[in-house]
């Protein structure tokens, strides 16, 4: 049986609990204005489009939930507006659901607009719904007009606002159309504050039982922060945080409530959550019904590209030519960005054997060697990967391929969805475990971040082309990558059986196909990269330049000879290697430059072929690079990032020594 | 039922093999039938005939073997029961894999409505059986979820009742097949994310499209497209709806 797993730990909750810190400053008169909705209806191409460059992205405190906040002005007025993790409903399973709740609640926004995707209409208003319960004011975007009508829907917006009681405004989001009407509206509802409660109550002994609980916490004078009819409703249906703030308050308030979730359940024969989520979708649906037409159905584009992109056999085509265009595009532009940037900054030297001198010239040198690191990490390497990637998830092709991968991705305990970030691992690490954000919970996250730090990256085939393929052959570099993939494949393996668990099981919504905005991608593309730069840079600067220090302080010579029985008594380098992997460690394309600044570009001097593919071998699994260990700090903490950082060393040194040994019969 | 009684031990081994077989393939060849249980054709053919008496299967010589509801209904209650007491004798007794199928046909038989209710709930509503990882079949009790037979734990099977539809996983469902959402196996969390997206007791749903592998299944409902896992979807239980109102030949409520 599939169980989810406890996606929240009761201290991460009640961190939510302290309010959320503005980074925007808001002044007394300004309007705060939430955008709330479902995974993909377009909220971020609304607040885009709202706020142009005046964003900011950052993360919930303590949380790895994106929050974008921005400003902008509308006929003098200053209006705030925040973008809100797209949610399904307020049920407390993901820090997502978590957040949006909380932030409603407490920060109170003059006016939430709730976007929906107009081709998906019943289960979009399923949410809304829950919003109204909550009583916030509420203007309602219907957006994506353009699929829905695609699709043969003719929704009357009219209607719509008659049923529900609130303002809705018809949009087309990625042309900009309707965004001007729907801030007019979210600005007088502002001004007003008029809140609306569910217009057509449920069904009969729902509504009556929900009233009733509604009137005793009142007359108990329970103030949770949210609405008490939303409190009754969530108290009925069971929720776990909501039933143990109540319980801290008033007991009396839980025997009620568990006494009229039984009557209920007595009527129905079904748990109470389930009766209240059926009636929110039987009235959903009944507004739905009553708000939109369908022509006679004909297949749209995306329908029938579905029908190649997921066919039990084509799709695994089109799934591959989307891994391997990725890859390609990375490969080729990344690669080629990056011997331009390097030609331009041939100049210089990682580790300077001759530079003695002034401890600032010292530092310095080393600190432009981390920019240099930094810089050509980030502009080959993350932009390219980051746009590409924002269009195959924008367009909806990152869910067809997840589809098809599932089965296979469940044989180290991830879903389809985790096929992305070890795709990403191909290129660099970094943005790959950043992207694990994607999954649901912690440990899937952690799972795949550690299946990213074997993969190989692109410096590490780098300077598996460099050593192997150059010096020994290009067979054996494949031997490394085909090697690769197995570690990968036996450690994932190995991880899943340390942190056992039950795995989340995917339940992905499959949007239709659309061409994203290229503004939206760019605007996307730029905040991801960068939250990495801020990452990047000060750890590469700082960490060259204390190599760089060391190393002229011939401190480094020392540990190297420190680690000679290792490096030359296990796995048979040269005592020079120690060094290397020291530098490496900065960023692995350091491993070949020093090489190279040591032994001069004719390296086969200096080494065997065994010793080549030992070395490329070793630095290829032996530690994550210093951009891949503080991204791992930042998204799972000191310990974790240790212990993943060890398991790679290990298994360098175990796989690398067999390898040294066995070889030697061989070459 | 009581008239499932009346079966003899000999004869609900071949309901069980018509069960798994007609999962896959309908009507399902008597050679089949045959390989699977080990007997001569003939012994197949003289059986399936008892059997069409008793109205569990209809029989076309030549073409093959289709369970008809009455007879999906016997024969996905015993196995159920088979695959219940591989899990139990595997996860309680730890007996080994490779002995419980041989154990559990013999237990099967004799084992009440209420000691199989008894055992779902000992262990914790399973899904699958140990051996081949074969989906256990849904019960026939009136429960929509396992919460409620949790719950109602005084009531015995008797006053609980039985379902009057045969229901069947979505896993088991063919592409474009359509059916309305009535049991979900698994404990409140799942079920309450899958309502979220919409999968709501009585929901209506249709499959469009299955991942080879046992990848996921895409399903619409409520308008919109849903990918599940396998592990979510085989725990979902659905009664095939049939568009066309006068049934045609062989349009069995369970797919």
């Amino acid at each position: 049986m599939v169980k989810l797993p406890e996606c929240i730990e009761k201290s991460e909750y009640e961190k939510t609990i302290s309010s959320v810190t503005q980074e925007v400053k808001i002044e007394p008169g300004d309007i705060t204005i939430a955008l709330a909705g479902n995974a993909n209806v377009g909220k971020s191409v609304i607040f885009n489009n709202l706020t142009g460059s005046e964003q900011v992205v950052g993360n919930w405190p303590g949380k790895t939930v994106d929050l974008a906040e921005g400003t902008f002005h509308y006929n003098g007025q200053k209006l705030h507006i925040i973008d809100l993790p797209g949610i399904y409903s307020f049920s407390t399973f993901s820090m997502e659901e978590i957040v949006s709740r909380e932030y409603i609640a407490h920060e109170k926004p003059e006016v939430v607009i709730n976007v929906l995707d107009g081709s998906v209409l019943e289960r979009n208003l399923f949410f809304t719904l829950q919003l109204m319960e909550m009583g916030v004011p509420l203007v309602v975007c219907v957006n994506q007009m353009d699929i829905a009508r695609q699709k043969g829907f003719h929704i009357d917006t009219e209607k719509l606002e008659k049923a529900l009681g609130v303002p809705v405004v018809p949009t087309v989001a990625i042309h900009g159309e309707g965004l001007q009407k729907l801030v007019e509206k979210a600005i007088d509802v502002a001004q007003t504050r008029k809140v609306v409660e569910v217009p057509v109550g449920y069904g009969g002994e729902v509504e009556r039982v929900v009233k009733q609980l509604e009137e005793f916490l009142d007359n108990e004078g329970l103030d949770l922060g949210y609405s008490n009819r939303w409190v009754a409703i969530k108290l009925l249906e069971n929720d776990p945080e909501i039933n143990k703030q109540v319980e801290s308050i008033s007991e009396r308030a839980i025997q009620y409530s568990t006494y009229l979730a039984l009557e209920l359940e007595k009527i129905h024969d079904e748990p109470s959550f389930s009766i209240i989520a059926s009636e929110r979708y039987a009235l959903a649906s009944r507004i739905a019904a009553g708000a939109q037409k369908q022509d006679k159905y004909k297949p749209t584009l995306s329908e029938k590209l579905d029908k190649i992109l997921i066919h039990p056999l084509f799709g695994y085509f089109t799934s591959a030519l989307v891994i391997l265009g990725l890859l390609i595009w990375t490969f080729v532009l990344g690669n080629f960005l990056s011997e331009i940037i390097t030609e331009a900054m041939s100049f210089f030297q990682p580790v300077d054997a001759v530079l003695s001198g002034p401890v600032i010239a010292v530092l310095w040198n080393g600190a432009f060697g981390g920019f240099v690191a930094g810089v050509t990490l980030i502009v080959p390497f993350v932009i390219p990967f980051y746009i590409l990637l924002s269009y195959i998830e924008n367009s909806g092709l990152l869910t067809r391929v997840a589809f098809m991968m599932d089965s296979f991705m469940q044989k180290i305990g991830l879903h389809g969805k985790a096929l992305i970030p070890l795709i990403l691992g191909y290129g660099c690490s970094v943005p790959a475990i950043d992207s694990t954000k994607i999954l649901e919970t912690r440990r899937e996250r952690l799972l795949a971040a550690f299946a990213i730090t074997f993969a190989p990256c692109s410096a590490r085939t780098i300077i598996i082309l460099s050593l192997v393929a150059i010096f020994v052959s290009i067979w054996w570099a494949l031997a490394l990558y085909v090697l690769d993939i197995i570690i990968i494949f036996i450690m994932g393996k190995l991880a899943l059986k340390a942190m056992p668990g039950e795995s989340t099981g995917l339940i992905m919504e499959m949007h239709a196909l659309r061409l994203p905005s290229t503004s939206n991608i760019l605007k996307q593309t730029w905040n991801r990269t960068k939250s990495l730069i801020y990452l990047v840079f000060p750890v590469f600067i700082a960490g060259s330049a204390l190599i760089q220090v060391l190393y002229v302080l011939g401190v480094l010579g020392p540990i190297s000879n420190f680690m000679a029985p290792l490096t030359v008594g296990w796995l048979l380098l040269p005592s020079f290697a120690g060094i290397l992997l020291i530098v490496g460690v900065v960023r692995k394309e350091f491993v070949l430059l020093t090489l190279v600044s040591f032994v001069g570009t004719d390296l086969s001097l200096a080494l065997t072929p065994v010793q080549f593919i030992v070395l490329a071998l070793i630095g290829m699994l032996y530690i994550p690079c210093l951009s891949t260990i503080s991204i791992l700090i930042r998204e799972f903490g000191l310990k974790a990032a240790s212990v993943i950082s060890a398991a790679n060393l290990i298994t360098a040194f175990i796989v690398g020594g067999i390898a040294a040994h066995l070889l030697s019969f061989i070459l | 039922m009581s008239s499932g009684n009346t079966l003899s031990e000999n004869a609900e081994e071949y309901m069980e093999v018509l069960y798994k077989l007609s999962l896959k393939e309908r009507p399902v060849k008597t050679t089949k039938i045959s390989t699977m249980l080990n007997v001569s054709p003939a012994s197949v053919t003289q059986m399936i005939k008892k059997l069409q008496k008793e109205g569990y299967v209809d029989y076309s010589p030549y073409k093959g073997v289709t369970l008809t509801e009455e007879g999906y209904k016997i024969a996905s209650k015993i196995t159920r029961k088979h695959r219940l007491l591989e899990r139990f004798l595997h996860d309680v007794l730890k007996i080994k894999k490779d002995k419980v199928h041989d154990q559990a046909c013999e237990m099967e038989h004799v084992l009440s409505d209420d000691a199989e209710r008894a055992l779902c709930q000992l262990l914790e509503n399973p899904d699958e059986c140990p051996d081949d990882e074969e989906l256990i079949p849904v019960c026939d009790f009136q429960f929509e979820t396992c919460e409620e037979c949790h719950k109602r734990r005084q009531e015995e099977v008797n006053q609980v009742g039985k379902r009057d539809k045969n229901l069947v996983s979505i896993t088991d469902m063919k592409k474009n097949e359509k059916g309305k959402v009535s049991f979900i196996r698994g404990d409140y969390k799942v079920i309450r994310r899958l309502m979220d997206m919409g999968i709501t007791m009585g929901a209506h749903i249709a499959v469009l499209e299955v991942a080879p592998f046992k990848g996921p299944i895409q399903l619409l409902v409520r308008g919109s497209n849903l990918a599940l896992g396998r592990d979510i979807a085989k725990n979902v239980f659905v009664e095939i709806i049939r568009e066309d109102t006068v049934p045609s030949k062989g349009a069995l409520s369970y797919g």
